[in-house]
């Protein structure tokens, strides 16, 4: 632990020995601490054990709320649907003004212009998938062109995939270039969120490694999935990159978000994640500029929760968008 | 070594509740004693809270798309295999009937064996129920105008106090007969506000509940989708509330409400214009009930079809 509040360019310092060469980055992330998966899962388990009820229930529901970047990846896309996502994520619930906005829509490179317009003035910011999503499988210029499209388009957040057939087959210093490249096409202008595929990494070393890999490339945040896998986010795999992002500003000062994305519904889950968050990361995190939500039904159920808790009435999906 | 074979154990049956097609104890982990007329122990019984029935209406709206869009005949099948099933458990079902209501046997078999038999009568109806509710209107214009009966959705049900089977089945057959679900509510009468819940136990009508906890678990081996019906045992007047103001609840029957529960639940239902079905006298429940039932859950859609030749073209079907 440093005595002093290391800068950004000291912290630049503290580990840019680590990616000088291929050897050198495999050698600093086969020497992270092995996870111990048991011990893991069970600490996730028993944080998602706590009973947040009344006013810090409403405060944990306003706040999920505003960390959700509401989400619409599908071929089936239409500038309609988007402007409609737009709406909703300025004015979740309209006939409660005093709902918050969601902290940004996630949607396609093509669709970054129709969705800036659609959140235009209220604070909501774009984010755009990139660089081939959701498997990655593109050459690097075109991974590239994608970005640029997107940042063009005036994308806030640009989220990319790894290369998960290179960082599985070892190549961990091809995984570590795109990203900076990728980093560099977003500019000054756009924060560059870092998608690991958890499910496809096979083990919780592998997250760890991954984790490490895409903060000493620049990630301003590092997010587990896409959505498209059968295994997204988990409390234990998003427990474990909140213990990265930590252990990362321990040493160099630099602060990295965390985005788990997929699977999670219902706002008992979302809880759950604050919980981890804030045990495990701390308050700084509890912030949509430091932790967000990908999700696109959850928001529906927090709705609905927050109505409940206004009301004292159970809700019901009649009340909220289909989308 | 004795050679005395020591005296065998009973193994206790743990009642629960009935959510999702799933048997869950209830999520507030509370149970109370059930007890026979004569006041001795038979089991404990699930005391659900509002989370239980918030839970179990989650399942019944989950189900309500396969079960109404199942077609009328294969309600009728699963209905009537519903009357086959409890035609295997008979004994264990006037046993229960007997403890619950201080019935004597005999009297217990005959509920019993009219409880099976409506859920046949309500078989038989699935399929004609359209014919005598819905049917083709004659209008003043080149149109077909048909009428469909269709479910209302979600059902909630305050199963009759007195009556803890045949009761319990008179009111529930019909309303997922035409293709509702249904959160079943299976306890007796409401307590006094003022009661405390050591007296609501001490009184006799908490007995019921085994019943239909029991009916559950015939639902569940009969072909009965999970989520169409739910059961919920303990105070009606805790679990009705929030049931009555579930803004994804479309209906709500009160057979087993006060006058005093009946009001403050009909007047918690307005909010989302529920369907209310007030609570109605019955003397015997094993008189043949009629479609009123049927008819006070279902929606009526109708259709207009134009006949004859459409537009200049004068192009027709």
């Amino acid at each position: 632990m440093p005595t002093t509040a290391p800068t950004a360019s000291a912290a630049a310092h503290v580990l840019s020995d680590v990616t000088a060469s291929d050897a050198a980055l495999r050698r600093f992330l086969h020497g992270l601490p092995g996870v111990d998966a048991v011990g893991l899962e069970a600490r996730a388990a028993s944080l998602g054990t706590r009973s947040i009820k009344t006013t810090a229930k409403a405060y944990a529901i306003d706040l999920a709320i505003s960390m959700v970047d509401l989400t619409t990846l599908e071929g089936a896309d239409t500038p309609g649907k988007v402007r409609a996502l737009g709406a909703k994520a300025v004015h979740p619930y309209p006939t409660d003004r005093t709902t918050p906005t969601t902290a940004a829509v996630c949607v396609y490179p093509d669709m970054v212009a129709v969705a800036k317009e659609a959140v235009a003035g209220s604070g909501v910011k774009v984010a755009s998938v990139a660089t081939a999503f959701p498997a990655g499988r593109a050459a690097l210029d075109v991974k590239l062109a994608d970005v640029r499209e997107a940042v063009a388009a005036g994308a806030d957040e640009i989220d990319m995939v790894i290369d998960r057939g290179a960082f599985l087959a070892g190549h961990f210093m091809k995984v570590y270039d795109e990203i900076v490249a990728v980093k560099e096409a977003c500019g000054t202008s756009a924060r560059l969120k870092v998608i690991f595929e958890t499910g496809e990494l096979s083990t919780y070393d592998n997250i760890r490694r991954a984790s490490w890999l895409g903060m000493l490339a620049g990630a301003d945040f590092i997010k587990t999935s896409t959505g498209k896998v059968a295994v997204n986010a988990t409390p234990a795999n998003t427990l474990l990159m909140l213990q990265a992002v930590r252990d990362f500003r321990a040493q160099t000062g630099i602060q990295v978000g965390v985005k788990p994305a997929g699977g999670i519904r219902t706002s008992k889950d979302a809880i759950k994640f604050l919980v981890l968050v804030n045990e495990t990361a701390g308050e700084d995190w509890l912030d949509n500029h430091w932790f967000r939500f990908g999700a696109s039904s959850l928001l529906n159920d927090l709705l609905m929760q927050r109505q409940k808790l206004a009301t004292g009435r159970y809700s019901g999906p009649d009340y909220v968008t289909v989308d | 070594m004795s050679d005395r074979t020591p005296e065998r154990l009973t193994v206790f049956k743990t009642y629960k509740l009935y959510v999702g097609g799933k048997f869950p104890r209830s999520e507030s982990g509370r149970v109370y004693e059930v007890t026979d007329s004569k006041g001795n122990w038979l089991a404990n019984a699930p005391l659900s809270s509002r989370k239980d029935a918030r839970d179990a209406v989650v399942a019944a709206r989950k189900a309500f798309g396969g079960w109404s869009g199942a077609t009328a005949y294969n309600r009728g099948q699963v209905l009537y295999r519903v009357a086959e099933m409890l035609e295997g458990r008979r004994e264990q079902f006037v046993r229960e009937v007997a403890e619950a209501e201080g019935l004597s046997k005999a009297k217990a078999a005959a509920q019993v064996d009219a409880a099976i038999d409506r859920w046949v009568w309500y078989a038989g109806w699935t399929d004609k129920i359209a014919q005598v509710v819905g049917g083709g209107n004659p209008v003043a214009g080149p149109f077909f105008n048909l009428s469909s009966p269709e479910p209302t959705g979600v059902v909630a049900v305050l199963a009759p106090q007195k009556s803890s089977f045949l009761g319990l089945v008179s009111v529930l057959a019909p309303v997922i007969a035409t293709g509702n679900t249904a959160v079943v509510i299976a306890d007796e009468r409401a307590p006094l506000p003022a009661l405390s819940l050591a007296e609501v136990l001490a009184t006799s009508d908490v007995r019921a509940p085994l019943p239909a906890l029991s009916l559950a678990e015939v639902l569940a081996t009969s072909d009965v989708p999970g989520g169409v019906v739910n059961v919920l045992s303990g105070r009606t007047a805790e679990i009705a509330a929030p049931l009555a103001a579930h803004q994804d609840v479309n209906a709500i029957d009160l057979a087993g409400a006060d006058e005093a529960l009946a009001k403050e639940l009909e007047i918690a239902a307005a909010d989302n214009l529920k369907r209310v079905l007030r609570p109605q006298p019955v003397d015997d429940w094993s008189a043949t009930p009629g479609t009123d039932r049927m008819t006070a859950f279902l929606e009526t859609k109708t259709v207009w079809h134009p006949t004859g030749s459409l537009g200049a073209s004068g192009s027709s079907y």
